[in-house]
């Protein structure tokens, strides 16, 4: 098959292309750092210049690690919801996960004044950040499945998700109008997104949460793929549509729940990156496209992040504005080219 | 002559909350290995009922359905999905799917986990490749050929699936009658070469009087099942449509304008 080894040609070439952007991105930044450096430091030798290994260890690695976890998690539930729904648009933020997850971020962080001081703390850690966030986003996905149950239209989920979001907006902008500057000001960081200030214990959970997602996206291969002739076929051909359904939707929920929990709720990536791997590999064998999603998300992600700091500039810019001037031009093209849009 | 499915007593219908509609009552059919079937009836008669109870979708109101002497309610999806395999009508979603790929999703009841194609399936895929004529199209994607060749790739994805009972909801639709005769054609050679059992639904009667083994035929008081002549002489195609503009000319099996 010529298909084959081409793809394992295009595997070779995106596998070096993720491991090289990983070093790039940790050797940018405000300080640049020689790849040499960068290597010696990661492999557990002594860089020649102690700042750049305390750089290296507290910033710029947990920082990468962030950007794939984050890459690879959104493209892969943005992956599932396309298939599952059958929309080509479809994606953890159009479908409103993401404002479920800011509905429910807003509330603990914007609503914690209305509450004693007890529950103040204890809603403030950042557990409970990453708890309603997840639990916000399983809530909305409920929605959309329900109405997705009803209404068997695609366009109108959207529609459902559309409104989602701007129910959120309108919510988030009564309990802003009643919270404190501090507060404003940490849900504000929030929502723009951000790869760094990650501990290692939140980067360690969040990879569970991410590999947990991800496994089970990787046992929904073979149902995704019946899922490429529709429900009735896939059904008749041997498919438990309604538990094959669930994991997809629980895989989704984990996935763009403790992302959007740590590094706050990034655009475009779970819609954009399934798009490109689809039109590079041109398939939709889902075997093949579970892969190149995972590493084109994490070559994305990567990208992205050293935009936001290139050297000079001083400030870091937030995450999720690149993300969406990177991704909104390329959903734009992909569009043009509708005869490939699957 | 085997049976591969039959039907005791069977009522079909819809059951809600207040009311009961029940579409046909008692019916025993029966349908036998190598046997080519047709499923006739007007608009709006209850075709699609039978066929979403005869597939086990649907619940029946009473009475069984039996495949391979087992009611079809019991089989786990897996084994239903062994057993029998299903043509339908509905538009497939936008994919990038090639017709080797279609077909060998066929295979999906006996893969694993990942769905991994072992020699057996690749081989079990090419014969169904071969069989409906389609081997020349195995890496073209699924919606760069014609209406006729899908849905030849459609019949070959259930005969991967290898089942001894293959059910087509009106697979004729939509074809030029050249593509019709090749189709019915086709689904008779299947018939006799594999001594699988096929069922369909149509609105080519004429076409299916002279080529299917044996008719069902559905009116609002009565469904009969019997081969073609005897229905003939029977005078059931009469009782078909009740309109005093279509007639049913007996000698040359064909519905005629009055």
């Amino acid at each position: 098959m010529i298909h084959k080894k081409r793809n394992i040609v295009l595997f070779i070439v995106l596998a070096v292309a993720l491991l090289f952007m990983f070093f790039l991105d940790i050797s940018l930044g405000s300080v640049t750092i020689p790849f040499k450096e960068v290597y010696t430091s990661l492999t557990g030798g002594n860089a020649s210049k102690s700042t750049w290994e305390y750089i290296i260890i507290n910033y710029r690695l947990p920082k990468a690690i962030t950007a794939v976890l984050v890459g690879v998690g959104l493209a892969a539930s943005g992956l599932l919801m396309q298939t599952l729904f059958r929309n080509p648009l479809a994606g953890p933020d159009v479908l409103g996960l993401s404002s479920g997850a800011i509905l429910a971020v807003a509330v603990v962080i914007l609503g914690a004044g209305f509450l004693p001081s007890f529950f103040n703390t204890v809603l403030l850690s950042p557990y409970a950040i990453v708890l309603a966030s997840t639990l916000g986003s399983i809530s909305v996905l409920l929605l959309v499945l329900l109405v997705a149950q009803r209404l068997r239209n695609t366009m109108a989920i959207l529609i459902v998700g559309l409104m989602f979001g701007s129910f959120t907006s309108a919510i988030v902008g009564v309990l802003t109008h009643f919270s404190s500057a501090e507060q404003l000001q940490k849900f504000t960081f929030w929502s723009l997104g951000s790869l760094g200030n990650l501990s290692w214990t939140s980067i360690c959970i969040l990879a569970v949460c991410v590999s947990l997602g991800l496994l089970l996206s990787a046992s929904s291969i073979k149902p995704l793929n019946a899922l490429l002739l529709g429900e009735n076929y896939a059904k008749s051909m041997g498919l438990n549509y309604k538990k094959a359904r669930l994991i997809i939707i629980f895989a989704t929920s984990i996935l763009a729940g403790s992302i959007t929990a740590f590094a706050g709720p990034i655009a475009f990536i779970g819609l954009a990156v399934p798009h490109i791997a689809k039109l590079t590999f041109q398939t939709s064998n889902h075997r093949v496209l579970y892969w190149s999603t995972f590493f084109y998300g994490g070559i994305i992600m990567l990208f992205c992040d050293i935009a936001s700091q290139l050297p000079g500039l001083e400030t870091t810019l937030p995450i999720n504005a690149i993300t969406s001037i990177i991704g909104a031009p390329v959903v734009v093209w992909l569009l043009m080219k509708k005869r490939n849009f699957q | 002559m085997k049976t591969i499915l039959s039907t005791s007593d069977l009522s079909i219908g819809y059951k809600s909350k207040k009311t009961t509609v029940t579409i046909a009552q008692n019916l025993n059919l029966n349908l036998g290995a190598g046997k080519l079937i047709s499923l006739i009836g007007a608009n709006g008669i209850g075709k699609s009922t039978l066929l979403r109870t005869l597939t086990g979708i649907q619940q029946p109101l009473a009475g069984t359905v039996f495949l391979n002497n087992k009611n079809i309610n019991t089989y786990k999806p897996l084994a239903l999905a062994q057993n029998l395999s299903l043509v339908l009508t509905e538009k497939l979603p936008p994919s990038n799917l090639t017709v080797f790929e279609l077909v060998a999703l066929g295979r999906q009841p006996y893969t694993n986990w990942i769905g991994t194609l072992t020699p057996e399936d690749i081989t079990k895929v090419n014969e169904a490749l071969a069989l409906t004529q389609i081997s020349h199209l195995a890496l073209k994607k699924h919606f760069e050929i014609s209406d006729g060749q899908l849905q030849k790739v459609l019949i070959a994805r259930a005969l991967s699936q290898d089942t001894p009972l293959i059910i087509l909801d009106e697979p004729t639709t939509h074809l030029d009658l050249l593509h019709k005769v090749s189709l019915f054609k086709l689904l008779k050679k299947l018939t006799q070469e594999t001594q699988k059992c096929i069922l369909f639904s149509t609105h080519d009667i004429d076409l299916a009087i002279q080529l299917s083994d044996e008719m069902i035929i559905m009116t609002p008081d009565v469904i009969v099942q019997d081969e073609p002549c005897n229905l003939i002489s029977k005078g059931s195609f009469a009782t078909l449509f009740k309109d005093e503009h279509i007639a049913f000319d007996a000698e040359k099996g064909k519905f005629i304008i009055t």
